[in-house]
């Protein structure tokens, strides 16, 4: 009997077309965001208010992810910018060549931002790295305060946590201030923003992040090219 | 491939590359595949043994053994330098009780090694794994 080391990653595969992406959005500056959920927490709904805050100009695009239906897509295409759906037919998570598929006839050098948004589960989608900047975690008031402790592979790997719906604080029994705690306790110094999609609180301090979070992305290349 | 559950997905990826390395040894067969899973990897190890067990059937790597090492999450503290495993969320330096602290293991997928044997004569496969 033998023994034979690898010391890879599992999905090195996947890992593989993920360091291509990552490499394509650097060249071309493109800030590449994966927002990621349980089903029904308000993703769709904070990109239609993000593409609606945004002057027509704006040189963002959004591949939305969803095991059926082309829904998602027709809400957000409303806005004017390119979007595209991605059925997955059955599977639970996007993985790095749905993506790469699904860009193939766009251009990437007439983007600033690309939106990805997950297939609606807090699980699989940590698992699979699609070459974003940032993955960002979304949870609604109407969950658990606790989810952070029941999902902490997602809260460790993402590097926001937008807390959504807010309006709604004063009819549930949500305890925000512990919800933030259980993030933290998972990934230390995680950044929270609470933001409700339809009074349109806190969708300033988002958009803040998204620009910060681009700057910060241009400064980084900048400081490896030199 | 299709996964509804990811762990089909990794199963799947970990057999594919027990494949490939069993491929670069010619006249053995692999017996057992090393795999190690953190903590924050998102994995049902039930739910992995179960795609790993469905995908593996009929192949001839039917008999392949998956062996889990599980990795604890594990934090070093900024301050003082020491690192300590993380129990029931607790993520303070045990030492100094500072926050201020980074996770340096904890979300490992990885394949550790494959133990391959010389094929038995009678060992015919009937279906690849792929």
């Amino acid at each position: 009997m033998n023994r034979v080391p690898l010391e890879q990653k599992v999905l090195s595969e996947n890992d593989r077309i993920a360091a291509s992406l990552r490499e394509r959005f650097r060249q071309h500056d493109v800030l590449c965001v994966n927002l990621i959920s349980s089903p029904g927490s308000g993703k769709t709904t904070l990109l239609e208010r993000t593409l609606e805050a945004l002057p027509r100009n704006a040189r963002v695009a959004v591949l939305t992810g969803d095991i059926q239906t082309e829904n998602d897509a027709a809400r957000l295409k409303r806005f004017g910018f390119p979007v595209k759906q991605i059925t997955t037919g059955g599977t639970c998570h996007l993985d790095a060549r749905m993506i790469e598929r699904h860009l193939a006839d766009w251009k990437l050098e007439n983007l600033e931002i690309l939106f990805i948004e997950n297939v609606g589960n807090l699980v699989c989608p940590s698992s699979y790295d699609l070459g974003e900047a940032a993955k960002v975690v979304v949870l609604s008031v109407t969950e658990g305060e606790d989810k952070p402790l029941k999902y902490p592979s997602i809260f460790f790997k993402s590097e926001l946590l937008v807390l959504s719906k807010i309006d709604l604080l004063p009819y549930v029994p949500f305890e925000v201030n512990a919800a933030e705690e259980n993030a933290r306790r998972i990934h230390p110094g995680m950044e929270v923003l609470r933001v409700s999609s339809q009074t349109r609180v806190g969708l300033a301090s988002w958009l803040n992040w998204l620009q910060r979070k681009r700057n910060a992305f241009l400064q980084l290349k900048a400081e490896t090219v030199s | 491939m299709r996964a509804v559950v990811h762990e089909m997905g990794i199963a799947n990826s970990i057999l594919e590359a027990v494949q490939k390395e069993a491929n670069r040894y010619p006249g053995t067969r692999a017996t057992k595949v090393g795999i190690r899973i953190g903590e924050l990897a998102a994995i049902d190890e039930d739910a992995l043994r179960f795609c790993f067990e469905v995908l593996a059937r009929d192949t001839t790597l039917e008999a392949l053994q998956l062996e889990i090492e599980f990795c604890p999450r594990k934090h070093r503290c900024d301050d003082c330098d020491c690192t300590f495993i993380v129990r029931d969320y607790d993520f303070r330096c045990p030492t100094c009780q500072k926050i201020t602290v980074q996770c340096i293991s904890g979300d490992e997928l990885e394949l550790a090694f494959v133990e391959v044997e010389e094929d038995e004569p009678s060992a015919v496969g009937t279906k690849s794994s792929q």
